[in-house]
């Protein structure tokens, strides 16, 4: 099977803004899948609300499109009572990071056989823009019109903290390294967690000085320092500016897991 | 066969699940129901395929619930008010997917933290309307330990049968109530309508009914809370397909409430008839039990082991009652149910603070009407 095989083309076209990363992210991820070859039978997407939870809908396989930030512990009861079946979810900064945050601490500790995509746009896009706990320090949304004053979480030290088997972040600029690290992801016994950080123009980027979509990608990808540099950085005492945040491969590991069809 | 134990209510519920071939229990500890889930704990790791997972709160319990019953596994959670206020959100998510699942709520004391070891039936509202939106949902209450094994197998059947959430509505006076208990070898089982090969996953039968596919299963269902069309489609701004939708959700049970209804009469001919479910059925019969002591026989009774959907027609089966008199423990939830399906007087004996009512006080309530 191809990656356009594993789309549900009837529900196309999708209900995305122009210029959203979605799509390509969606792309990465059923690359990496049809690469590795499961069963499409096999496969379910899960998701909580929100953008990205979106996703699964458009893709052909069994798929839950749940409650807000509760795609995880749906996800949780599916795998441990079947764990023949291959399980994704996609969820979002505010999905996974605010209300869902709960569940995601505690799917990590338990490392429980799951990979979580978060695509991270910095906003609440499907209610309009709302500042999220990802919002970065001092930038713009609906709620945040003086800028975020508070400071945001970074999900993937949250995640290692909590003990997840893997844990990567990149951005919908680096495609190739997505689904690389997807596929390392899937391929991970254990709590694997991807964050994607990805532009929304539509919400995000007009009310922060990046307006076109392609202003924002390469936002993405000047500001985007790489987790070996970075601790080169460390190392010589430097800082990372305002803008900037790291991407790379932050843990894989093998730490006893749960939920792994034997 | 059958076996004879001495059992706690919470025990035998678990024993029940255990019978009706539930795999998978997702919960989170709360008094007094915690009993249940222990037991679980203890004996679903035995059992081929079984599943018990102690989950962050009663939130993930019920959604992991939920997604169990997707694999095609009976699944269940069990709680008490607190628990089961925050499980409102993803019970009507299990409504609107048609995902059949148990909910056992071992009821004490609300609002709030309340009385966390004493009896009441101050959610028996809430089980029927506490999740937003339209709906109906079926309830069964347990007056004896027996019946919380009884009404927990028959729990699973109606849920799949139905494939919507089913609340098994017991309280901490029957939970920890402990009584001689007869388990039968088999229990009557009443399996899910598996979906035929090629029909769209959420289009329904004629019973209003949708075949199940469980994932795994090759039948690729997209599975939405969002209001969704047979193929499980989103679809949420058409006005018609919405409420066809939702009142397919309602009217599969509530068309179907006499079938479901599951009650014992005693004494048709009776002028004072009482009405009641769980504990305050205890302290009827002894009423009851004691009136043909004193010679006397205008006393009835109808006992409801579910009440929802409400059965209203056995209201129709006391033709000389002058008055109906409703014991519960809460401030009259079901008495005013029973208020607007009849023109008989409802009499509503509350009581909340945890006790029982005593046989002298119903007593005294009905001999206002002798």
């Amino acid at each position: 099977m191809t990656r356009d095989d594993w789309y549900r083309h009837d529900r196309l076209p999708h209900i995305y803004c122009s210029g959203c990363g979605n799509g390509s992210i969606i792309n990465c991820v059923l690359e990496a899948v049809s690469d590795i070859g499961w069963n499409i039978d096999e496969t379910v997407f899960i998701s909580g609300i929100g953008c990205s939870s979106r996703a699964p809908g458009y893709i052909q396989t069994d798929s839950l499109h749940t409650t807000h930030g509760r795609a995880i512990a749906f996800a949780t009861g599916v795998k441990l009572a079947n764990p023949d079946l291959h399980i994704v979810i996609f969820t979002g900064d505010g999905d996974l990071g605010a209300i869902g945050g709960n569940h995601f601490i505690h799917a990590c500790r338990r490392n429980i056989d799951l990979t979580v995509i978060c695509i991270n746009n910095y906003i609440y896009g499907m209610t309009g823009g709302q500042g999220s706990p990802l919002t970065p320090y001092g930038k713009k949304s609906t709620t945040t019109p003086y800028g975020a004053c508070e400071m945001p979480f970074d999900l993937c030290n949250l995640a290692v903290a909590a003990g997840a088997n893997y844990v990567s972040r990149w951005t919908s600029y680096h495609v190739t390294e997505l689904t690389k690290a997807v596929t390392a992801g899937l391929l991970t016994e254990g709590f694997s967690f991807i964050e994607v950080i990805s532009q929304c123009p539509t919400s995000y980027g007009r009310r922060n000085s990046l307006r076109e979509v392609s202003d924002q990608i390469l936002y993405l990808k000047n500001n985007a320092v790489l987790h070996q540099r970075w601790k080169r950085m460390q190392e010589k005492g430097e800082d990372l500016s305002s803008d900037q945040f790291v991407v790379g491969e932050f843990i894989r590991q093998s730490r006893p897991s749960m939920g792994v069809s034997r | 066969m059958s076996r004879t134990e001495f059992f706690q209510g919470n025990i035998a519920c678990a024993e029940g699940a255990l019978a009706a071939g539930c795999r998978f229990f997702g919960g989170y500890p709360i008094t007094p129901s915690t009993e249940v889930a222990e037991h679980l704990a203890l004996k679903l790791p035995k059992v081929k395929g079984g599943c018990f997972i102690q989950m962050e709160d009663e939130i993930a319990g019920i959604a992991a619930v939920i997604g169990a019953s997707w694999t095609g596994v009976r699944a269940m959670t069990a709680t008490s008010g607190p628990g089961f206020s925050l499980m409102m959100e993803n019970i009507g998510y299990a409504i609107m997917t048609e995902t059949p699942c148990v909910i056992v709520n071992i009821q004490r004391g609300g609002p709030s933290t309340g009385q966390p070891t004493m009896a009441a039936q101050g959610d028996m509202m809430q089980c029927r309307f506490g999740s937003h939106g339209d709906s109906s949902i079926i309830a069964l209450c347990p007056a004896s330990v027996q019946e919380c094994f009884e009404l927990t197998v028959k729990a699973f059947n109606l849920a799949d049968q139905f494939r919507t959430p089913v609340f098994l509505m017991a309280d901490e006076a029957i939970g920890h109530m402990r009584e001689r208990i007869s388990i039968p070898d088999s229990v009557p089982y009443t399996g899910r309508k598996p979906a035929e090969k090629d029909t769209l996953p959420f289009k329904p039968d004629e019973d209003l009914i949708p075949g199940f596919a469980p994932f795994g299963s090759g039948h690729h269902v997209p599975v939405t809370g969002l209001t969704h069309d047979w193929r499980g489609y989103p679809a949420t701004t058409n006005p018609d397909l919405h409420a066809e939708l939702v009142s397919r959700l309602y009217h599969k049970i509530e068309d179907k409430r006499n079938g479901i209804a599951d009650y014992e009469i005693e004494n048709r001919e009776a002028s004072v008839v009482f009405i009641c479910y769980g504990a305050p059925a205890r302290t009827v019969a002894q009423v009851l039990h004691d009136q043909k002591h004193d010679g006397k026989d205008d006393l009835g009774c109808l006992r409801l082991r579910i009440v929802w959907p409400f059965p209203e027609a056995l209201l129709e089966q006391f033709p000389h009652a002058s008055v109906f008199i409703v014991p519960e423990l809460n401030l009259g939830m079901i008495s005013r149910e029973i208020q607007r399906h009849t023109a008989v007087p409802v009499r509503s004996v509350s009581k909340i603070g945890g006790e029982l009512h005593t046989p002298r006080e119903l007593l005294q309530v009905a001999e206002e009407y002798r």
